[in-house]
């Protein structure tokens, strides 16, 4: 049984006058204890809403949220939100991407922590001070007890996100949302980020669902990686599966896009045509076909279900996967 | 004689303070001498963090913020000390692509307008027929539909909105294009796209290029030359792939071991070396060698001295004191790195199960560590400080970890914890007062004085 198991999420915005837009259309995952899970994809692929879903962060109206999200065995999405508010911050905590705009600038950043402390492990006063001291200490945040009294303002970006980390792991909860926890920060602040958050994980046994556009962290940092589009998963694969042998056309057309720091010069990039903005609703066919160089005409009939073309646990949604490409460079 | 020469160039904001007297209290040295040359039809890529002056450098060429002091020699000319006039005139061979399309794109013109503004302004074409079939090669160029003519910024994509940029760029006819993180705000399938055409524009256009990102994946991938900054001045300069195969620069080497790549095979071998802190205020920057307070092998000389940028063969610039030395291997750390950790582990692997209790002596302060303790065990600190006086004893202390869970990674752990004690009875290291040090995991197991370090490694083991 897995931590936290997410079944044909989906999450459908309604307004007015308008046509309904459906962010999320679908997407199944499992978070198991210890593990770090992987939810990658562009910008529109339903990454971020994916999260706020999970933890009832979306606004109450004009949103339409579908399917099961148990965590534990109970489901997040039907809960009241009394008991949802007991269960963030002590069982589930989030990392947001823009650590500025998620700590309150008018509050000293001690008073941010220890609210935490005093909600849910009941610490008051001196022991609640003390204890968000040794929060900040063990996120790598130098003169503790100084920081407290600061402003979010008065740190580096770095710090910031640490602070935030400190909040998030304050009552050792057992699921852990980073969204885009790096996307902020310089590269060498980010890999001492990346480096916390797996120490974390190592640690305290948390699950972590990692939510990132950067192929590049989800290849050091996730065991398990779903690949969003249009919001839905079209593969799914442990890390070394996915990276050796990406086999949906757009994860395929991913990794071929990226500059790659060991690759030689002088190769161009085969970056896949259009936008996110050339798709076509699920329900008529694949959401990727537009821009995707393998397609044909099956690929308009109907959605395509989740396969196991290889190894186990490998999925993809996919009528024409690209499988024999791979093999037959090999050969060559 | 190359196309575009800087030499020394300075920018400096003044820092003011008062109302009425508007004193200049300071200046932030945004770019503080930099000297550097782009050949004709070549990519020079700048690349460094966030506040390192890359962006204000780009801007100084083109005399959009002032220099300070320097020369901006552009085919022979001095554009640092042209009237703005000239300079004006100049700058139909010097264009720029902004790093935010949507931002540098005037939302109530529309693309036939945007375009042709420029061209009318240094009077390229006789009407504006002409100039819209201009418009229209160019457009195709750039892989937009001619019907874009009509249409508004907003109308198009991201990736389609930077190639408005480009193509603005393009229709002046420049010699230099300034990319200031041309696809920084796309996302990765259509920064492809972008950075492909700009590779095939250089190609049929003879276009010569700076481009400024933060991402060294795409300054690698574009660039000739690259040069690297770090608080308002080069660091390194060297040909591309002689800096992917050997970076000189301490800081060059942090910043290329911190660049995740997306292959899982890579990750796991690959070595870090992690920098503690943050960049410093470039209002107030360090004395000497402005890398010297985060450098893992910083030495006496560095703090009073500052290196200059020297060509240590086939056009490999660096400004290190000790590259030589430490390409050598014969200079000791003075910070944690991952460097170490990487080799010393195997070494003392040996020591096997029970080195994760000595972690807890190489604690230089008693009281820190043992108040991170009680956190997650209950330890009282009198037994920590105890620990913390012999090492020796510590080895026989075994309970202390009787209650943390055995784990897979438990010899990581005991590796790290076994080499940090190696080296606390050894090496006169001095403390590491930044606990980022401990976050590194195993690759940071080379501070013995860092309390995180001995203090994760207790609870982890």
């Amino acid at each position: 049984m897995a931590l936290l198991s997410v079944e044909e999420l989906s999450v459908t915005f309604t307004a007015k006058g308008r046509k309904d837009s459906t962010a999320v259309d679908g997407v199944s995952f499992d978070v198991d204890q210890g593990q770090v899970v992987g939810l990658v994809g562009e910008s529109g692929c339903g990454k971020s809403v994916t999260s706020l879903a999970l933890m009832g962060l979306l606004p109450g109206k004009g949103v339409k949220v579908g399917g099961r999200a148990e965590f534990d065995g109970k489901d997040l999405l039907s809960m009241s939100p009394r008991k949802l508010r007991d269960m963030r911050g002590s069982q589930l905590a989030m990392i947001f991407q823009d650590p500025l705009s998620s700590l309150n600038p008018v509050v000293p950043i001690g008073v941010q922590v220890t609210e935490i402390l005093e909600r849910h492990r009941g610490l008051k006063g001196e022991a609640a001070r003390k204890e968000a001291a040794n929060l900040l200490d063990r996120v790598g945040i130098p003169d503790p007890t100084r920081r407290l009294k600061e402003y979010p303002h008065q740190l580096s970006g770095g710090m910031r996100q640490r602070a935030l980390i400190a909040m998030a792991v304050a009552c050792a909860p057992r699921l852990l949302i980073a969204d885009e926890p790096t996307t902020a920060l310089d590269v060498t602040i980010q890999a001492q980020i990346l480096e916390l958050l797996k120490e974390l994980v190592d640690q305290e046994g948390t699950a972590l669902l990692m939510i990132t556009h950067d192929l590049g962290v989800v290849a050091g940092l996730c065991d398990q990686v779903n690949v969003l589009y249009a919001g839905r998963a079209v593969e799914s694969a442990g890390r070394r599966e996915l990276f050796a042998h990406p086999t949906h056309p757009y994860a395929h057309g991913l990794l071929g896009s990226i500059p790659r720091l060991d690759a030689p010069r002088g190769e161009p990039l085969s970056p896949i045509r259009g936008s996110i903005n050339d798709r076509i609703a699920w329900a008529d066919g694949c959401a990727f076909a537009p821009r995707c160089d393998y397609y044909t005409m099956e690929c308009l009939t109907g959605t395509p279900e989740l396969t196991e073309p290889r190894a186990a646990g490998h999925q993809v949604r996919c009528v024409n996967p690209v499988l024999p490409k791979p093999k037959a460079e090999v050969s060559a | 004689m190359s196309l575009l020469e800087l030499d020394d160039v300075k920018v400096h904001f003044p820092v003011r303070k008062g109302v009425l007297f508007n004193r200049t209290v300071g200046h932030v040295y945004a770019v503080d001498g930099v000297s550097l040359k782009v050949e004709a039809g070549q990519t020079y890529g700048l690349v460094g963090e966030s506040g390192c002056g890359k962006t204000t450098l780009g801007r100084g060429v083109l005399r959009l913020v002032d220099i300070t002091d320097g020369e901006v020699v552009f085919d022979g000319t001095d554009l640092a000390k042209l009237p703005e006039e000239e300079m004006r005139r100049y700058r139909r061979r010097l264009q720029m692509v902004f790093q935010d399309p949507l931002g540098s794109l005037n939302p109530r013109q529309n693309i036939e307008s945007i375009l042709s503004e420029g061209m009318a302004a240094h009077g390229i074409g006789k009407d504006q027929d002409e100039r819209r079939e201009r418009i229209k090669e160019i457009l195709a160029k750039v892989g937009l539909p001619t019907n874009a003519l009509s249409r508004y910024p907003h109308e198009f994509s991201g990736g389609q909105r930077q190639r408005i940029g480009i193509a603005r760029a393009l229709v002046l006819e420049p010699d230099v294009i300034i990319c200031d993180e041309p696809v920084s705000a796309l996302d990765v399938s259509v920064q492809a796209q972008v950075i492909n055409l700009l590779e095939e524009l250089q190609e049929s256009m003879g276009l010569t290029y700076l481009v400024i990102a933060h991402d060294l994946a795409v300054v690698r991938h574009i660039s000739d030359v690259i040069g690297v900054m770090y608080l308002g001045s080069l660091v390194e300069e060297a040909p591309s792939d002689a800096l992917y195969a050997g970076p000189k620069h301490p800081y060059t080497k942090a910043l290329m071991s911190a660049v995740p790549v997306p292959d899982p095979e890579v990750e796991d071998r690959r070595e870090r070396i992690l920098l503690q802190g943050d960049l410093p205020s470039p209002a107030n920057p360090p004395a000497g060698c402005r890398f010297h307070t985060r450098c893992p092998w910083a030495q006496d000389r560095c703090a009073a001295e500052r290196p200059v940028l020297t060509d240590v063969g086939d056009g490999h610039k660096v400004a290190c004191h000790f590259a030589a030395e430490i390409e050598a291997g014969t200079l000791e750390l003075t910070r944690p790195t991952g460097i170490e950790a990487v080799t010393e582990t195997k070494a003392v692997a040996a020591e096997g199960p029970d080195a994760d209790k000595v972690a807890i002596p190489a604690q230089s302060s008693g009281d820190q560590p043992a108040e991170k303790k009680a956190e997650k065990q209950e330890q009282d600190s009198a037994e920590a400080d105890a620990l913390a006086k012999a090492d020796a004893l510590a080895k026989a202390d075994a309970p202390v970890e009787a209650d943390a869970p055995a784990k897979a990674e438990a010899p990581a752990g005991a590796d790290e914890a076994a080499e940090a004690d190696a080296l606390a009875k050894t090496d006169d290291v001095p403390p590491a007062d930044d606990a980022d040090a401990g976050k590194a995991d195993a690759d940071d197991a080379d501070a013995p004085e860092s309390d995180a370090s001995g203090a994760e490694s207790a609870k982890t083991g």
